[in-house]
């Protein structure tokens, strides 16, 4: 089975993020960029179906600018077996809307023959949490979100999900899309000899128009700001006091 | 001229900074007051390939350059470790490694090196005497012909990470200094192992890096197998210098990387810390300079080692480059986390904020492993042509 790991270029999580003057966005011009920390977890997770030998190849693909070849890099040198770098903008401001990105997957699960998509469950840049959900839809192929536990038992895939107030397990059928969640595993870091070794690892590039998807935006982006500057607390004696003031602020 | 990191690079750099921050400063601390080997932070090190990266491929390394190594120390060390783990860097792939590597027999190269490469080794280096330290030359450590080997007696001191390491690259004299024209002959290096009848060593009290003792090492007539020597009899002086070349770079590294947390530390306090109203202590320029001034004194010191690093992948000399780095790196580094501490204030003197150890490590770079006043004996007699002061 070929398991197919798409991975996205977004700002590093240590960053501090900068939103833009015109407030147009937020600033990525010369801000460190990493792969997206939940995808990190999909291509853990695949390389371990790999090493159990539940997988026959891990493939990494990313949608975006070119400089995107670094992340899937990242992805070869954790032990992906080959990526495919799909250039879709020149701008690195320029965001691939979900439903383009799921639009190209799709193609690209088709023309790979792809048995098993494992994704991360958002991008930790716009939050989205919508691009393997329309994988699925598209494929019409069975999903399963916001996975903490994967275990493939022949012609399905056992999931638990992380849902509000605790855990609940399923199965469906494959082929299947599987959303990671933050505690599904703790991804490795690249070793010296496998960063070495990824170097002469395959990296296909395409573009968008091979596979024939209009990546132009549908949805406006209104206004960016930055959250509110947290006010400073005040320290009270004791909790009758507390209790009053969260009165008087009309809290309680 | 080409200043930008290639992807692999920027791979290792990342990979080096994730092992790092899995050791924060806070483990370090802990380490230093218990004076503990940080044996779990090594082996994650040796796990993640690191320590062999440039050591030759077929034995268990990456064959990759100078470079590579000192991007991979100063990340680790800026990460929580501050510029003693670069000593361990010292130790392993440049003492044990460099000397097997270029001058050992293809039986140590096949042996030890891949073991070094996993952590299963360690090494050490003994050169320095009570009577023999920026003058090392006047080494009075003997080793006399007995059978196929020799017998080592003298006194060594200041040997860095003697309990935890299995080999100890001896430097001594094999020929009495009567018998010879100049006193760089005559000398041979030898490694053998630290455990062995009439080797004895005890630790010195210090200031800091506390996570690596240093020891007097006593060789009361040690045997050591005709198998045990290292490169050319009688010859080793140069070999040695050498394999210690490289040594100021991984030094630099370190240094650079401490100086990095020192500056990471002190600003963020200079953000948060109010004094005087709501303004933050690093809204006033007299707060900031110091910590502006040491950031370009690191970056301009980082740039030096590096030149020097690829001065000597591409096989050019590179020893006032890499003794200016250093120079510059142990100043600049011992002066920030000083400074880091003036801006904690009372803070600064606990060991809970970091400055003070990293201030105590990053202080004996300013005599060891070269002192400053050397290398700027250096500085005047190779690159200005001057007399020879000394
Ligand atoms: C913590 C620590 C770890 C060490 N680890 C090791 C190790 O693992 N292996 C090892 O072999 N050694 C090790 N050393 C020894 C170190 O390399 C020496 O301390 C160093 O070379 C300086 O020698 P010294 O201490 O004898 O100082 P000295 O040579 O006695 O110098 C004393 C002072 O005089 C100055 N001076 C001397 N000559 C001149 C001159 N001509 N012009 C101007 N100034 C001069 C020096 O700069 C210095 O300030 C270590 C030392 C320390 C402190």
């Amino acid at each position: 089975m070929k398991v197919l790991v798409p991975v996205k270029r977004v700002i590093d999580y240590n960053v501090k993020v900068r939103v833009k003057s015109d407030g147009s966005g937020v600033d990525l011009a010369n801000v460190k960029m990493s792969m997206n920390p939940f995808d990190e977890i999909a291509v853990e997770e695949a390389i371990r179906l790999k090493e159990a030998g539940t997988a026959d190849e891990v493939i990494a693909v990313s949608i975006g600018v070119k400089q995107a070849q670094e992340t899937l890099r990242t992805a070869l040198a954790m032990g992906a077996d080959r990526a495919i770098l799909v250039v879709a903008a020149d701008d690195v401001h320029q965001d691939i809307e979900p439903l383009a990105v799921a639009k190209i997957l799709a193609k690209v699960v088709e023309e790979e023959g792809a048995g098993l998509v494992l994704a991360g469950k958002q991008a930790i840049d716009n939050d989205m949490n919508a691009t393997g959900q329309m994988l699925s839809a598209l494929l019409g192929w069975s999903q399963a979100t916001f996975a903490s536990d994967l275990k493939i038992e022949g012609e399905h895939a056992v999931v638990t999900r992380e849902v509000d107030g605790g855990l609940q397990t399923i199965k469906v059928k494959m082929p299947a899309i599987v959303t990671v969640d933050l505690r599904l595993n703790e991804p490795r870091y690249a070793s010296l000899p496998n960063i070495m070794k990824a170097k002469k690892k395959p990296l296909d590039e395409k573009t968008a128009a091979d596979y024939g998807i209009d990546v132009s935006p549908r949805l406006e982006v209104v206004k960016t700001s930055e959250p509110e500057t947290r006010q400073a607390g005040e320290i009270v004696p004791d909790v009758d006091t507390l209790v009053a003031k969260l009165k008087e602020k009309g809290i309680i | 001229m080409d200043f930008i990191l290639n992807e692999e690079q920027k791979l290792m750099i990342e990979t080096a900074r994730k092992v790092g921050e899995k050791f924060g400063p806070d483990y370090w601390r802990a380490l230093d007051a218990e004076k503990a080997f940080p044996t779990e932070c090594w082996q994650a090190i040796c796990d993640a390939g690191l320590t062999g990266a440039m050591l030759p491929e077929e034995f268990g390394g990456a064959g990759l350059g100078m470079v590579e190594v000192a991007l991979i120390i100063e990340e680790l060390c800026a990460a929580g470790a501050g510029a003693t783990l670069a000593q361990i860097f010292m130790l392993n792939p440049i003492f044990g490694g460099v000397s097997i590597a270029k001058y050992g027999t293809d039986k140590m190269r096949a042996e030890w090196l891949p073991k070094l490469c996993s952590g299963e080794m360690q090494f050490c280096m003994a050169l320095t005497e009570p009577d023999a330290g920026s003058n090392s030359l006047e080494l009075k450590t003997s080793a006399t012909v007995e059978g196929n080997g020799w017998r080592l007696n003298g006194q060594k001191i200041w040997i860095t990470g003697v309990p935890q390491s299995q080999k100890m690259l001896v430097v001594a004299r094999t020929t009495p200094v009567g018998q010879i024209e100049k006193k760089t002959q005559g000398i041979s290096l030898f490694m053998i192992d630290t455990k062995r009848e009439g080797l004895s060593h005890t630790a010195i009290d210090k200031l800091g890096t506390n996570t690596i003792p240093s020891s007097q090492v006593f060789f009361d007539n040690v045997l050591v197998q005709g198998d045990e020597l290292i490169g050319t009899l009688d010859k080793g002086w140069h070999q040695l210098l050498d394999v210690l070349n490289t040594e100021r770079i991984v030094t630099t590294a370190g240094l650079i990387g401490a100086g990095r947390l020192a500056l990471k530390l002190g600003a963020d306090y200079a953000n948060e810390r109010r004094v005087f109203g709501k303004t933050p202590i690093g809204a006033y320029q007299s707060v900031q300079f110091p910590l502006a001034q040491h950031w370009a004194e690191l970056e301009a010191a980082k740039l030096l080692n590096l030149k020097a690093a690829s001065f000597f992948d591409n096989g050019l000399p590179f020893g006032s480059e890499s003794n200016a780095a250093k120079l510059i790196a142990s100043q600049a580094a011992s002066a920030v986390a000083e400074r880091a501490m003036q801006i904690m204030g009372g803070m600064g003197f606990s060991k809970e904020m970091h400055a003070e150890r990293l201030w105590r490590d990053a202080r004996l770079f300013r005599f060891a492993p070269v002192s400053e006043e050397m290398i700027l004996n250096y500085i005047s007699m190779a690159n200005l042509g001057l007399p020879r002061s000394y």
